[in-house]
């Protein structure tokens, strides 16, 4: 996508926060399927995550939130609204084909580990493809793809290997180091935990962190489970059939939830402080 | 959201696509043989044997026998060199004509799938028919519109193929086009052919090569039937179709003329058979792996006579399970026991034996997996001899992980949930029906009369899985073993669900066995808590500890440290 700098996201300072958000996203409306069978999934949509930023999407199933993803990659067209990347219009024919110059480049971490890589190539070809995604050749990229794999910590030697020797957390270490190749401005992970162990999950979370302080990516940390959010977010929006019903930095939207629906959310958690299965009527 | 841990452990299990080697595929490799004799054959005959089975003789119409094997023709020739002769030509077309069906249908089924939506509703309708019709009739006439002649034969016969492959390509390809890799690859800017050629074609070539091999059987017979009809092969060519159709004429008076290319038809057309059958077996893991060791009733076996059972009110007795799979133990000699209303929580990451434990006690250990103990006892019951069948399924309540795969889809929710009422307690379908919606509306399910003449679909995942404990609890089991049951399932629905479980145990007085990875919601139902790893269990503990946060063993330490919010505090500390 940018050969002339294949380097930098490896280099790249973090831009003074908040200049114009790089997400800006208003009063969006998705409408999914056609006819009778449509539904809104999202329902006048705002949300803004400046650069450097790391912005939570909280939300049970059906509020929208992984449709809100793939509309920030253009794999769905808004109904009405706006979504502008780094101040430029997201063209509606989405992110396939030429980009406009200057688009922000946004990469998108699925869910599911088992399905994200494709089983027949080693992994320093699914690697070489974000690098080089026309004619993917490994040879060339050989010192990126071990930049890449030391920097999500996994071994060198990893390269030549397929995604069946690999376990679900490593699975989604080489998803995250094939969309770090693209050399994004936004990561969007879209629940890359859900499917993994508790301990797992900690290494993700930790890995996370990490690449964002070192590599000044801006995040969309897209997930179901609040405490998840809370530990990788600054700013979290809580999404309720496709409606924002809470937004705010994440400590106080935590500390003092305003909306009754994340009340409920955050007295739902079996481990928080008081949760109790004794019914309170 | 969440996936069935036991089903990735299983997949994890199976290997990675095992691919076997082909050698040790008796069916390919007797297949192979008879294509290569065959091949070797078309190769040799026609330059050894064109003598004999192309020269005109005097020694006309004789029966097998002698210097001529099979016989000779009106004409003096040898039978067995002409058939041998003709494996040549017949070989060739057949190639022919299932690389043009292979070629073309697989260009076209990943060309509808590059195309936009309305050419490609089109050419699948076109297909659609086609696929529909006959391919031998279908060729019929492309032959007759061709005129006969071994060319056009190969293009009938060959077109004849195209719809199959078109259509198999294009499912299956569309298959893997919505995974989530070649969605990437898209957002990546890889080209559109680029996705199909790099990701989407190598990820269904095994079944396509399955099409291949029997297509070609298939283009052989299809097309030695064309010569033997008259629209293939015209003299003084031959294949063994047009051998079949010369010898028609005289079959009563010689009938041994059409031996020799039947026998090389029938020969040829198993050797291709037999190959796609070892081609088809390599391809898919689950068949490579071959028939499992054995099946449920035999899976579950005694280790050694057990010690003298103690006289205690345990309602399930486990002691010294083993589970093993292929050389791999996946239960290394488990321990426990469950006492009346007592609920005890097997908690672990994937992979620590957690639900093979369960389906251990259940008797539902999936292919593969033998069992083995010194005790293994629900209540009286004998769980490693052959327990009846009535006494196991009301005894033993089973809440499964995905409440959506829990019920059959096809089904109203009525029948589904009063089966085991009417089949194993003889209960009256009113009377099962009464007893079921008392159970719904115990757990709380709105408008349960309604729900039973629901299908599956309509009711939501949270509905379901307390539709699905109501109906294990309405036989009055001993005990209730619930396996991930709110893993698939929202965190408030997932609140509401474990509070409704925990007031129905209670009031009932359930023993119950819960299998969850996440050890927060262990802590808050269970008293007594298993902790796993590797199959065994590494610490016993019970639900007010992990909920004070205290840890005897440091790997429930670390299960209890990985909790999102327990690192916050500890950073924040």
């Amino acid at each position: 996508m940018n050969p002339a700098t294949p380097d930098t996201a490896s280099t790249r300072e973090v831009v003074e926060v908040p200049t114009p958000s790089l997400v800006h996203v208003e009063s969006l409306v998705v409408v999914l399927g056609h006819g009778r069978s449509a539904r809104t999934v999202l329902d006048h949509v705002d949300l803004a995550v400046g650069r450097g930023g790391a912005h939570g999407l909280v939300g049970e199933s059906g509020s929208g939130k992984s449709t809100l993803a793939k509309t920030l990659v253009g794999v769905h067209r808004p109904a009405a609204g706006q979504i502008r990347l780094g101040g430029i219009p997201l063209p509606r024919r989405g992110l396939r084909g030429r980009r406009p110059a200057g688009l922000p480049r946004v990469q998108l971490v699925p869910q599911d580990p088992w399905s994200s890589l494709d089983p027949r190539r080693t992994v320093a070809e699914t690697i070489a493809e974000a690098v080089d995604p026309v004619r993917a050749r490994v040879a060339p990229a050989r010192e990126r793809i071990r930049t890449l794999l030391e920097q999500v910590r996994l071994d060198a030697d990893a390269a030549d290997r397929y995604p069946h020797q690999f376990s679900g957390g490593q699975r989604q270490r080489i998803a995250i180091a094939r969309a770090l190749a693209a050399d994004p401005d936004l990561l969007i992970a879209d629940e890359i935990t859900s499917a993994l162990d508790l301990t797992t999950q900690a290494e993700i979370l930790d890995l996370l962190a990490d690449l964002r302080t070192r590599l000044g990516l801006t995040m969309l940390f897209i997930s179901h489970d609040l405490a998840v959010v809370r530990e990788v977010s600054d700013e979290v929006t809580v999404l309720l059939h496709g409606r924002v019903v809470e937004q705010g930095p994440t400590e106080d939207v935590f500390a003092r939830p305003g909306a009754e629906y994340t009340r409920r959310l955050l007295a739902a958690d079996p481990g928080a402080p008081g949760f109790s299965l004794d019914e309170s009527g | 959201m969440a996936v069935d841990t036991a089903l990735l452990a299983e997949a994890a299990l199976r290997g990675p696509a095992p691919r076997r080697a082909w050698w040790r595929s008796p069916s390919l490799l007797a297949g192979g043989m008879v294509l290569l004799v065959l091949v070797a054959v078309g190769v040799l005959a026609p330059l050894l044997l064109s003598g004999p089975a192309g020269t005109l003789t005097g020694d006309a119409n004789l029966s097998p026998g002698g210097s001529h094997w099979l016989g000779t023709d009106p004409f003096g020739r040898d039978v067995l060199a002409r058939a041998l002769v003709a494996t040549r030509l017949t070989l060739v077309m057949a190639t022919a004509a299932t690389a043009l069906s292979f070629v073309a249908g697989v260009a076209l089924g990943a060309g509808a799938l590059l195309a936009p939506p309305r050419i490609r509703q089109v050419v699948l309708r076109v297909v659609d028919a086609a696929v529909a019709f006959p391919s031998l009739v279908l060729a019929l006439v492309i032959a007759a519109v061709l005129g006969a002649g071994a060319g056009s034969a190969v293009v009938a016969i060959g077109l004849a193929g195209v719809p199959g492959f078109a259509r198999l390509t294009y499912n299956l390809a569309q298959g893997v086009a919505t995974r989530d890799f070649v969605t990437t690859a898209h957002l990546l800017g890889v080209p559109g052919p680029r996705v199909l050629t790099r990701h989407v074609l190598p990820n269904v070539s095994g079944p396509l090569l399955v099409l291949l091999t029997s297509s070609f059987a298939l283009s052989l017979l299809e097309i030695s039937g064309l010569s033997f009809v008259g629209l293939g092969v015209q003299s003084p060519q031959y294949d063994w179709g047009r051998l079949l159709n010369e010898a028609l004429p005289s079959i009563y008076t010689s009938p041994w003329l059409v031996l020799a290319p039947s026998l090389m038809l029938v020969l040829a057309g198993v050797g291709a058979m037999l190959a796609g059958d070892g081609v088809a077996r390599i391809v898919d893991p689950r068949q490579a792996h071959g028939t499992p060791a054995g099946r449920s009733g035999r899976t579950t076996r005694r280790k050694a006579e057990p010690e003298a059972a103690p006289a205690d009110d345990a309602v399930l007795v486990v002691d010294g399970l083993v589970v093993e799979a292929a050389g791999r133990r996946l239960v290394d000699d488990v321990s426990f026991r469950v006492r009346p209303g007592e609920v005890v929580g097997l908690v672990g990451e994937s992979g620590s034996g957690k639900s093979t434990i369960a389906m251990a006690v259940a008797r539902l250990l999936a292919d593969g997996l033998v069992a083995e103990a010194r005790t293994l006892r629900l209540r009286d019951l004998d769980l490693l001899g052959r327990p009846p069948a009535r006494r196991l399924a009301t005894e033993l309540g089973i809440v499964f992980q995905d409440p959506s795969a829990t019920f059959n889809p096809a089904l109203r929710l009525g029948s589904q949930l009063t089966e085991v009422l009417r089949v194993h307690l003889g209960r009256s379908r009113a009377a099962a029906r009464d007893a079921v919606v008392a159970a719904l509306t115990e757990i709380k399910v709105t408008e349960p009369a309604r729900r039973l003449r629901q299908h599956p679909h309509e009711l939501s995942g949270g509905m379901l899985q307390r539709a699905s404990i109501a109906a294990a609890l309405t036989t009055g089991p001993a005990l209730l073993i619930a396996d991930e049951p709110t893993t698939a399932l929202d965190v408030t629905v997932q609140a509401e669900v474990l509070r409704q479980l925990r007031r129905l145990q209670r009031e009932h007085g359930t023993a119950v066995l819960f299998i969850s990875h996440d050890i927060g919601v262990v802590g808050a139902l269970c008293d007594t808590v298993l902790v796993l790893r590797d199959g065994r269990v590494v610490d016993r503990t019970t639900g007010a500890a992990l909920r004070a946060g205290e840890a005897n063993h440091p790997w429930t330490a670390a299960l209890l440290a990985a909790r999102p919010g327990a690192r916050r505090n500890e950073e924040t500390a």
